[in-house]
């Protein structure tokens, strides 16, 4: 039987061509942007603000990156030297000549070193940058028991590799040109006045940094005029030739003016993508938001004037989809590496959803779209259908027929939930509704927002601490309070307020280092180009990262809810209520690892009611668990004037957070992954989709800003327009009970295992993980069991 | 009230329209050689074994007080004779081997299940099935249940073998949307065989149903060698055209149950018997459409 059905590949040679390439170049690490970075460093530092000297660093990279157009391609630029090639930033993290190697060598996730470039590092770029780089600076100013806690496992720290960017572009750049920008931000530098605003001179440096960044960008673009004139110059084929005469007609207009057409919409958006990219190693790179939306007046236009049909819209949006997946995530190391281990950059793409003015935003591109994701079937870029109840059922069926192809594309939002999030955190209608999600679930207002997440939060290791009165058993160490013994809790009443006290102190813990990091990057890593496209830093002649959006918001993840939640049903059941154990024998069982009692194990698993079942008597607990979460960070102040927000997703920190946990009272045996997002303890939900989703409404999503469900399916329950019209209405069920997002993983636990034993032939076998999609064999092992592990919903 | 249940199941898609919930009722009037869910017949709760899942732990030995289980080196001996199905061992196994099919529930217990997937009914048109086993058999809870779906607004439907009294399709009737009615054969002789009850009282309820304009989806399990001949297919077809069937749904057999009848302690007697292809069923169904049948494979 074959796994998958493929529909027929529309796409022509020339993407054939072009994805080919994207898909088997070999990633590789070049060492050209480190090179730049470090000259420009060299001869303005000291001499220039620090917003200038950012700006002057980005011009320099701007004038000298080397400009690449690959054969066939209609849509230009990369961020590195070629397809596949990703560019380090040593000013935020300066690898070691160890890092290098092991980058290079690791089995997962690599990145090709050649020797070249580890004797530029060795010999420039790291006597340059050592004690120098952001995270020198992070890693510097965090106290002792912050410290502990990052090595214990409590919490990981977003900004120690990468720079804060979570964030998500609007339809300026379509309106406006570079050279718009320029004359705004000249007009605000006029307005100035050194007598009576005391901040004059910060804006003023930070609004002349913005300019430079415009012309570095407009530089970029005729470059690229350039380089495709000469090559245009060379080519023989005349097809091709008049292409690149094409491309420097289109390069040489955008970005410095508004775009006329389609591809110039394409190219103009490109070029802010990689402009943001290069200027930082922003957390889920950059991403264009609602394209079917923006491209939509540009579509009809040229329909209309019958300059572009259908099938050259796609062709181009082919181009540029090879173009996302060229640029793979920068190499990670270390813990980073492990709550994000792949190559996907989390530009993730809003489809459908609403207009500005609230009306049902499915279009004609979002068709489209949804064609390509089937057609294209790459990692990046990721995407995302957004569902509103006034989107029509054929757009939610439409968008079902290609997640049911397995590959998890395109994961599935709530709208309406999404922009009721958005409002609650106090934005206003129109900005919630220019909204969306981005990187995995998380909510923006998008072209307005600064939302940056700063780490995961452990929940189970703090439960596990508090279950030691505040020592971690991993270590000894003692890094909590002392909230009591545990022999001393009565029911779980104590428990839970013993739990609290932790949460607590690790929440300020976490939120005291991420205040010194957010100031961190305020006063030392401005990005001036990035803030020229985010509202209101002309305005406010502010910084991206020094909260000139109109809004700044900080997330912190909860990461393992459902194992917290059978972890505490699981003591209240069997030591408080029905005294099967005494907390005495539990722990001590636990420490054993369950080995010396294979019987209390198999009680623990089998005899605990559990989350994701529909059953109150664990959901209730699943509640107090969120609700304690939710009440401990939502509203704490940031440093840039914004709001601490929940969200509750993984990515992939669920397997490394499990990794330094021991065995838990739900069943889980030391170092296995956690249960991820808010779905269930992988195999323990048993009464199918439909209590899951009951029992993960029974959270309130709308108080956080995102939320992760993951349900794998086997391919038969979604086969047929009834198998379909079934995804369609769980997903619209759900979203009437407000939940925020659900993803369907369809393939069977069979082909997974198959995989796993003969990798070769399943190369092309992508899955959902938590909030984006990889290639199966791209996953570490542990993570590859995790996901054969989860529950298979069939047919009843 | 009480009924005895064996199984609620969430997200059934294909016991009637939409997204459902399926209340399995436990005990059934025929005893079909192929049944798919042989703990369904007996109308008692039952005590089921899954062999494979047991640990060798011994713990439901030293609870049961009738002595009905006995160690048997890495596993266990069920003494079917002496269980009194109380259910005592079933909560002390910890792996969950030994599980009672069928328990005693209220019926405010079983609408509490139902309610729970309320907002999937409405959103797919979906409702609940009550199902078995045979639900007629506790018809005096049925009814109440039915009755209480219909207060809130729920589509019923009511999945049948047809082998009950008239009078008691009389109670239901108004508060059942959609009868799920089951035909195995229409010979006499073959339906004594093979379900061990008389056909005729089944074949006179669909009449009556039929007559009384009831909704009606016949079911009809394909078992090869026993019901899928052309002369049998053609008897059906010329009976079916003659009432009022909204919809013809052909389950092929399939031999899946084999297990389940080795964990009840039961001989399964159709250990060869192989599952219809595809071509099969095919067949049987442009057959029954040439008879100007709506027919379609599965439920």
């Amino acid at each position: 039987m074959p796994a998958v059905i493929r529909r027929e590949i529309g796409m022509n040679d020339r993407i054939a061509q072009l994805r080919k390439q994207s898909v088997d170049t070999v990633p590789t690490l070049s060492i050209e942007r480190a090179q730049l970075v470090t000259q420009a460093y060299k001869q303005y530092e000291g001499k220039v603000s620090i917003p200038m000297l950012r700006a002057l660093t980005f011009k320099h990279l701007m004038e000298h990156k080397t400009i690449v157009i690959n054969p066939g391609e209609l849509i230009v630029g990369e961020r590195g030297t070629a397809p596949q090639s990703a560019p380090t930033y040593p000013e935020l993290c300066c690898h070691t000549t160890e890092d290098f190697d092991v980058i290079d060598l690791r089995q997962k996730i690599f990145f090709r070193v050649d020797d070249q470039t580890k004797a530029i590092q060795r010999d420039e770029i790291i006597p340059f940058w050592r004690g120098k780089s952001m995270r020198d600076h992070l890693i510097a100013n965090m106290t002792a028991s912050w410290r502990d806690c990052y090595e214990a496992g409590i919490f990981t720290e977003f900004m120690e590799q990468r720079a804060p960017g979570h964030t998500v572009g609007d339809d300026k750049y379509y309106k406006k040109g570079f050279l718009d920008f320029k004359k705004e931000i000249e007009q605000e530098i006029e307005k100035l006045n050194d007598l009576t605003q005391m901040d004059a001179y910060d804006r003023r440096e930070q609004l002349k940094a913005m300019a430079v960044s415009c012309d570095a960008i407009i530089r970029f673009g005729i470059r690229h005029a350039e380089k495709a004139l000469e090559l245009a110059e060379k080519e023989n084929d005349l097809v091709r030739k008049a292409e690149l005469e094409k491309i420097a007609e289109v390069c040489s207009h955008v970005p410095a003016h508004a775009p006329r057409t389609f591809q110039e919409a394409l190219q103009m958006y490109w070029f802010v993508h990689l402009g943001v990219i290069t200027e930082l190693n922003t957390w889920d790179a950059f991403c264009p938001g609602k394209l079917d939306q923006h491209l939509e007046p540009f579509y009809l236009k040229e329909v209309a004037e019958g300059t572009l049909d259908r099938e050259g819209a796609k062709e181009l949006l082919e181009c540029f989809w090879v173009k996302a997946n060229n640029q793979p995530a920068p190499p990670k190391v270390g813990i980073t590496l492990k709550e994000s281990g792949t190559y996907t950059d989390f530009c993730n793409i809003n489809i459908g959803g609403i207009r500005p003015d609230g009306s049902d935003g499915v279009n004609e591109i979002s068709y489209l779209l949804l064609e390509i994701i089937d057609e294209m079937r790459t990692l990046q870029p990721s995407t995302n259908v957004q569902i509103s109840r006034k989107n029509p059922d054929r757009f939610v069926i439409e968008a079902s027929r290609v997640i049911r192809e397995g590959m998890g594309f395109p994961s599935v939002f709530n709208t309406d939930a999404v922009v009721e999030e958005l409002m609650r955190q106090g934005k206003a209608i129109e900005d919630a509704r220019v909204g969306g999600t981005s990187g995995c679930v998380e909510v923006g207002c998008f072209g307005k927002e600064a939302y940056i997440l700063t780490g995961y939060l452990n929940l189970p290791k703090i439960l596990e601490i508090t279950l030691h009165n505040g020592v971690d058993p991993r270590t000894s160490k003692k890094i909590g309070n002392e909230t009591g013994s545990p022999l001393e809790f009565k029911n779980l009443d104590d428990l839970m307020a013993a739990f609290k006290k932790q949460l607590h102190h690790f929440v300020d813990i976490k939120i005291r280092g991420n205040n010194v990091i957010e100031s961190l990057y305020a006063k030392m890593m401005p990005s001036p180009f990035l803030s020229i496209v985010v509202e209101d830093c002309i305005e406010k002649g502010k910084d991206y990262n020094n909260g000139g959006a109109r809004y700044n918001t900080r997330y912190i993840q909860g990461v393992g809810i459902a194992s917290i939640t059978d972890t505490l049903s699981s003591i209240n059941h069997h030591v408080f209520e029905n005294k099967t154990f005494t907390m005495e024998s539990l722990l001590d069982t636990l420490a054993k690892n369950f080995e010396e009692d294979p019987v209390a194990h198999q009680i623990m698993l089998n005899k605990t009611p559990r989350y994701g079942n529909d059953d109150d008597r664990a959901d209730k607990i699943m509640l107090q668990v969120f609700n304690a979460f939710h009440d401990e960070v939502t509203g704490r102040p940031t440093v840039t004037g914004g709001k601490y927000i929940i969200e509750m997703l993984p990515t992939t920190c669920h397997v490394y957070f499990g990794s330094v946990i021991g065995a838990t009272a739900e069943g889980r045996k030391a170092g296995m992954p956690l249960s991820e997002g808010i779905s269930p303890v992988q195999g323990t939900d048993r009464k199918g989709p439909t209590a899951v989703i009951k029992s993960a409404s029974k959270m309130d999503h709308l108080r956080t800003g995102g939320t992760l469900l993951n349900q794998k399916f086997t391919p038969q329950v979604v086969a047929g327009e009834e198998g379909l019209g079934h995804m369609k209405d769980l997903v619209r069920s759900y979203f009437k009970l407000d939940g925020h997002h659900i993803q369907f993983n369809v393939v069977s636990a069979d082909t997974l295992k198959a995989a796993q034993f003969d990798p070769e032939k399943y190369n092309n076998l992508i899955v959902r993980v938590a909030g984006y999609s990889d290639y199966f064999n791209n996953l570490d092992k542990s993570l590859q069991d995790e996901i054969i592990a989860r529950t298979e919903h069939h047919e009843f | 009230m009480n009924a005895t249940i064996f199984n609620i199941q969430k997200f059934s898609v294909n016991d009637g329209p939409g997204i459902r919930t399926t209340v399995f009722f436990k005990g059934c009037p025929l005893a079909c050689a192929w049944c798919h869910n042989p703990e369904s017949i007996h109308p008692q709760p039952e005590l089921v074994y899954f062999n494979k899942k047991c640990i060798g732990c011994h713990l439901c030995v030293k609870v049961c007080k009738q002595n009905a289980l006995s160690a048997d080196g890495h596993k266990i001996n069920i003494d079917r004779g002496k269980c009194v199905r109380c259910g005592a061992c079933t909560e002390a196994c910890p792996t969950e081997a030994l599980q009672m099919a069928g328990k005693q529930m209220t019926l405010a217990e079983i609408m509490t299940e139902i309610d729970k997937d309320v907002v999937f009914y409405q959103q797919s048109g979906g409702g609940v099935t009550f199902s078995g086993g045979e639900p007629m058999v506790q018809i005096d809870a049925l009814e109440a249940l039915l009755k209480l779906s219909k207060a809130r607004g729920l589509h019923t439907a009511v999945d049948t073998s047809g082998h009950a009294r008239w009078q008691d399709f009389e109670r239901i009737i108004d508060y059942t949307d959609l009868f799920l009615f089951d035909i195995k054969h229409l010979e006499e002789d073959m339906h004594r065989r093979y379900t061990g009850v008389s056909n005729k009282i089944i074949i006179e309820n669909l009449r009556q149903l039929s007559a009384r304009k009831a909704a009606i989806g016949l079911r009809l399990p394909v078992i090869p060698g026993v019901n899928d001949s052309d002369t049998h297919v053609d008897e059906l077809g010329k009976l079916l055209s003659s009432l009022n069937i909204q919809k013809i749904f052909l389950l092929p057999y399939h031999g899946i149950a084999r297990g389940k009848y080795e964990r009840l302690g039961q001989a399964y007697s159709l250990d060869s018997l192989a599952e219809p292809s595809q071509m099969e069923m095919e067949r049987i169904k442009n057959r029954l459409e040439n008879f100007g049948l709506t027919v379609r494979i599965g439920g």
